[in-house]
C-alpha cells in the first residue's frame, strides 16, 4: 500500500469508529425498551427526529449551541416517552385479547404522527445548524511534525464522537451499579421475579422507555451539527437502529455497541471503497448476514466465548 | 400471621384451586405438600398477588393482602423463593442479593445482612462475582434463599427448594430452613419431598387437585396410614 492508500483506510476507519459510537447510543436506547418491554420501538428514529428539531429550534432561535442542548432536549425527550408509555403503549399493552404485534404497529403510527407534526411545524424543508466549527478540522501534522501520513479529524464529529461514549459510560454506570439501574435489567430478565423482588415494574417499563427516548434524542443533539435534518429523516434512523438490535442481540447494550461499531465501521468502508451511494444496501447485507449466521446476535457469540 | 380463606383460582377458564383455606402460625414451619399440578406453586402465586384469586381473602397480620399490589408485598415482610429458582441469570451473586434488599429497612442494613447470608452459605461469598446463569443447581438455589432473606422477611415461603437437587444437597438446604426459623423468621414450605417436609413441619396441609384434603402436624402426618402409601410409597 502506498502511504496515500493507508492515509484513506486510517481516514475511513476512524469517520467509521465515531459514525459507529453514535449509531451505538441509537441502538442502545432501542435495544433497552426492547429489553424491558418486549417490544420493537418502531418511532426510534423518529423520537431522534423531535430531538433534532429541538436543538434546530434552539440554535436558530436562541442560539443556543447543538451540544449544550442535550440538555434541553434528552429531558424532553425523557418526558415525551414517558406520555408516550403512559397513555398509548401501556394501555394497548394490558388490553389482554390484543396481540403483541399491536403494540409494534402502534409505535409505527407514532413515529408517523411525530414526522407529520414535523412537516406541519418546520416543513419539510432541509435544515441545518450552520455552527462556527462546521468545517474545523485537527490535522495530525498539528501536533506530530514529521508525521509520515496526514490525517484530518472533524472537529464536530470528534465532539459528537465524545459526548456519545461519555453518555453510554453514564448509562452503564447507572445500569451496572445503582438499584434503579439493576431493578430495570431485572425487570428485562424475570418480570414476575422482579415484581417479587419489590420492583414497580409498570413504572419500569415507564422510565425504560423515557430513558431510551433521552437517550435517542441526545443522539439527535449529536447528528444535528454533521448532518441535515428534514421530517422523514427518522425512518431511515429506526432502520439504522433496529439493524444494531438484531446484529447486537435483542435487549443486549454490549451487544448494541459492539453492533453500532460494526455498522458504523462497514458503512464507512461501503462509502470509500464501493461508492457513497452503497451505504445502505451494506446495512441491509449487515441485516441479513446477521439473521441467517448469528441469530441470536453479537452477544450470543460473547456468551459462548464466556461459558465455553 | 397467614390466614387463607376460601380461596378459588383460575388458570385462564381452568379453575385449578378450589375453596382452600389454611392459615401459618408465627414462628412455626408450616408445610403444603402434594403430588406435582396438585396446585402447590399456584398458592403461593395467590399469595404474592402475580396470580389473584377469583374469591376469598388472604390476610396477613391482620390486613387484607388480596388486593394489594404485588410489589409491595415485598415490603410488609412476605418473602417468596419461586420454584425453579428464578434469578437474574445476567447479573452477578452480588447484584441478585441486593435486588433482594431494594427497599426500607433491607436497603440500610444491606450491607449487615449480606454477610448474614454469606455466614449461612460461605459458598456464595466465593461466587459473589460470579453470574448466577453459571452457577451450579445447588449454588443457585443457595443464592436464590439468601436473595428472599435479603429483605429481612417476616414470612419467607418456599416452592420446592429440594426439586432437582442432590441428596446432600437437600438436607443442607432443609437445615438451613430450620436455622432460618430458630432465627424467628416464620416458613412456609411447599414440596413434593414429603419425609424430610413432614419431618420438620410443624404443621402441614395436604394438597390434592387443587384442594386440601388433609391437615395436621408433621409428626401426626408422618405416621398417617394414607400419607404413607400414597406419598411415602411404603
Ligand atoms: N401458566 C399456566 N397456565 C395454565 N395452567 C397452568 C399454568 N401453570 C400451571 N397450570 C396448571 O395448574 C395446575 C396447578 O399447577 P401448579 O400450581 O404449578 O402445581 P404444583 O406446583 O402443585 O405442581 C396444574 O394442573 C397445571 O397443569
Ligand atoms: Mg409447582
Amino acid at each position: 500500500m502506498t502511504s496515500v492508500q493507508i492515509e484513506v483506510l486510517l481516514q475511513t476507519v476512524i469517520s467509521g469508529i465515531f459514525l459507529g459510537g453514535l449509531y451505538a447510543l441509537l441502538g442502545i436506547g432501542m435495544t433497552l425498551i426492547m429489553g424491558v418491554m418486549k417490544i420493537i420501538n418502531l418511532a426510534h428514529g423518529e423520537l431522534m427526529m423531535v430531538g433534532m428539531y429541538i436543538a434546530y429550534a434552539l440554535f436558530s432561535f436562541f442560539h443556543i449551541d447543538p451540544y449544550l442542548s442535550i440538555f434541553i432536549a434528552a429531558p424532553a425527550l425523557f418526558l415525551l416517552g414517558v406520555m408516550l408509555q403512559k397513555f398509548l403503549i401501556n394501555p394497548v399493552l394490558t388490553v389482554e385479547s390484543i396481540l403483541p404485534e399491536n403494540q409494534v404497529i402502534l409505535t409505527v403510527g407514532i413515529g408517523m404522527v411525530l414526522s407529520n407534526l414535523a412537516t406541519i411545524f418546520f416543513t419539510s424543508d432541509y435544515r441545518s445548524t450552520p455552527v462556527e466549527y462546521a468545517t474545523k478540522a485537527w490535522y495530525i501534522s498539528d501536533f506530530w511534525k514529521g508525521s509520515p501520513i496526514e490525517l484530518s479529524i472533524s472537529f464536530a464529529w470528534s465532539v459528537s464522537f465524545f459526548f456519545a461514549v461519555l453518555i453510554t459510560a453514564l448509562l452503564w454506570f447507572f445500569l451496572a451499579k445503582t438499584d434503579m439501574g439493576k431493578s430495570i435489567r431485572a425487570t428485562a430478565q424475570d418480570t414476575d421475579a422482579a415484581l417479587l423482588m419489590g420492583v414497580n415494574v409498570k413504572k419500569m417499563r415507564i422510565i425504560t422507555f423515557g430513558l431510551g427516548a433521552a437517550l435517542v434524542g441526545a443522539a439527535g443533539c449529536l447528528f444535528i451539527p454533521i448532518y441535515y435534518l428534514y421530517p422523514d429523516l427518522g425512518g431511515q434512523f429506526t432502520l439504522i437502529a433496529f439493524v444494531i438490535t438484531i446484529l447486537g442481540g435483542l435487549g443486549s447494550t454490549v451487544g448494541a455497541i459492539v453492533g453500532g461499531l460494526i455498522l458504523g465501521l462497514f458503512e464507512s468502508l461501503t462509502a470509500t471503497y464501493i461508492g457513497m451511494g452503497w451505504a445502505p444496501i451494506g446495512r441491509f447485507v449487515i441485516f441479513i448476514a446477521a439473521l441467517i449466521f448469528i441469530p441470536g446476535g453479537i452477544v450470543s457469540l460473547l456468551k459462548k466465548q464466556r461459558f465455553g | 400471621m397467614l390466614e387463607i380463606g376460601h380461596i378459588d383460582v383460575f388458570y385462564g377458564d381452568v379453575q385449578v384451586i378450589w375453596d382452600v383455606s389454611f392459615c401459618v402460625k408465627r414462628g412455626e414451619i408450616a408445610a403444603l405438600i402434594g403430588a406435582n399440578g396438585a396446585g402447590k406453586s399456584a398458592i403461593l402465586k395467590t399469595i404474592s398477588g402475580i396470580v389473584r384469586s377469583a374469591a376469598g381473602k388472604i390476610v396477613f397480620n391482620g390486613k387484607e393482602i388480596q388486593n394489594v399490589e404485588p410489589y409491595r408485598l415485598c415490603e410488609a415482610g412476605i418473602s417468596h423463593v419461586p420454584e425453579a429458582r428464578r434469578l437474574f441469570a445476567e447479573m452477578t451473586v452480588n447484584d441478585n442479593l441486593d435486588m433482594g434488599s431494594l427497599k426500607g429497612n433491607a436497603k440500610k442494613d444491606r450491607e449487615q445482612t449480606k454477610a448474614m447470608v454469606f455466614d449461612l452459605f460461605p459458598r456464595l461469598k466465593e461466587r459473589r462475582n460470579q453470574l448466577t446463569g453459571t452457577l451450579s443447581g445447588g449454588e443457585q438455589q443457595m443464592a436464590a434463599i439468601g436473595r428472599g432473606l435479603m429483605s429481612k422477611p417476616s414470612l419467607i415461603m418456599f416452592d420446592e427448594p429440594s426439586l432437582g437437587l442432590a441428596p446432600i444437597l437437600v438436607r443442607e438446604i432443609f437445615s438451613v430452613i430450620t436455622k432460618i426459623r430458630e432465627e424467628g423468621t416464620t416458613v412456609l414450605i411447599i414440596e413434593q419431598n414429603v419425609k424430610q417436609t413432614l419431618a420438620i413441619a410443624d404443621r402441614a396441609y395436604v394438597l390434592a387437585n387443587g384442594k386440601i384434603v388433609m391437615e395436621g402436624t408433621g409428626k401426626s402426618l408422618l405416621n398417617d396410614e394414607y400419607i404413607k402409601t400414597a406419598y411415602l410409597g411404603v
